[in-house]
């Protein structure tokens, strides 16, 4: 990632075309931070300042404000520009309080855990 | 201009070379969590990061926070693999390439 000049920013692979812009973070572990990006380096290290992490269950969401964030380079999957003239999200979407969405994220884990338990039961069952 | 990029291994530099030719064409990327998205490509670079265009996100349903991401940088780590458009696959190119870095250039 060089920094030959202005026009040349604008066609290479660095995030300098992305400077200043609205951002959404994938991480590796699955958050959604978007924010304002103000810093960057070759590893893709980024500082995302109004930085806010998105949770979804179903068809709720929450954006939980973090403030400035440094992300180290290695938990980044995809990094991408908002559009925006597009929607953020689909209309049907409900926006919903952090308590709520808290509330959300426990239910749907227990939902998961009960069907492990019981799929672990029922493994003497040999079914496949 | 000696650059860090004469410390990559010639292979890799033969794949950073293929995937530029291939700048401009659709292509797929799948990554490591099972994300696929559609895109042009715009460009990729030594660590075959890429970045894509117009994007579109293979189950979108799933990935609602997708929706409204039109171009976006993908960490070359993540990826698991790209499809390239048939047209744009020329494998007796790679192929003599290969054998040519093999062989001591």
């Amino acid at each position: 990632m060089s920094w030959s000049g202005p026009e040349d920013v604008l066609l290479s692979t660095s995030l300098a075309s992305y400077l200043d812009k609205k951002l959404l973070v994938l991480l590796r572990d699955g958050r959604k931070l978007l924010g304002i990006l103000r810093s960057f380096d070759q590893f893709a290290n980024v500082v995302l300042e109004g930085a806010c992490d998105r949770v979804i269950v179903g068809d709720l969401y929450c954006d939980i404000p973090l403030g400035l964030y440094v992300i180290r380079g290695e938990n980044v999957v995809l990094i991408g520009e908002l559009d925006l003239e597009r929607e953020e999200l689909p209309a049907h979407m409900i926006c919903v309080s952090a308590a709520e969405i808290k509330r959300a994220q426990r239910a749907e884990r227990d939902a998961t855990d009960l069907k492990g338990s019981m799929r672990k039961r029922m493994e003497f069952l040999d079914l496949d | 201009m000696s650059t860090h990029l004469d410390l990559l291994s010639p292979l890799l530099q033969l794949f950073f070379s293929y995937f530029k030719e291939l700048v401009g064409k659709e292509v797929t990327v799948e990554l490591k969590n099972d994300l696929a998205i559609r895109g042009t490509l715009h460009s990729v670079d030594q660590y075959l990061n890429i970045k894509l265009e117009n994007i579109r996100v293979v189950d979108q349903d799933k990935y609602p926070h997708m929706l409204s991401v039109r171009n976006c940088f993908i960490r070359g780590s993540v990826v698991r693999y790209v499809q390239l458009p048939p047209d744009g696959v020329d494998i007796d190119i790679l192929h003599d390439a290969t054998r040519r870095e093999a062989r001591g250039g």
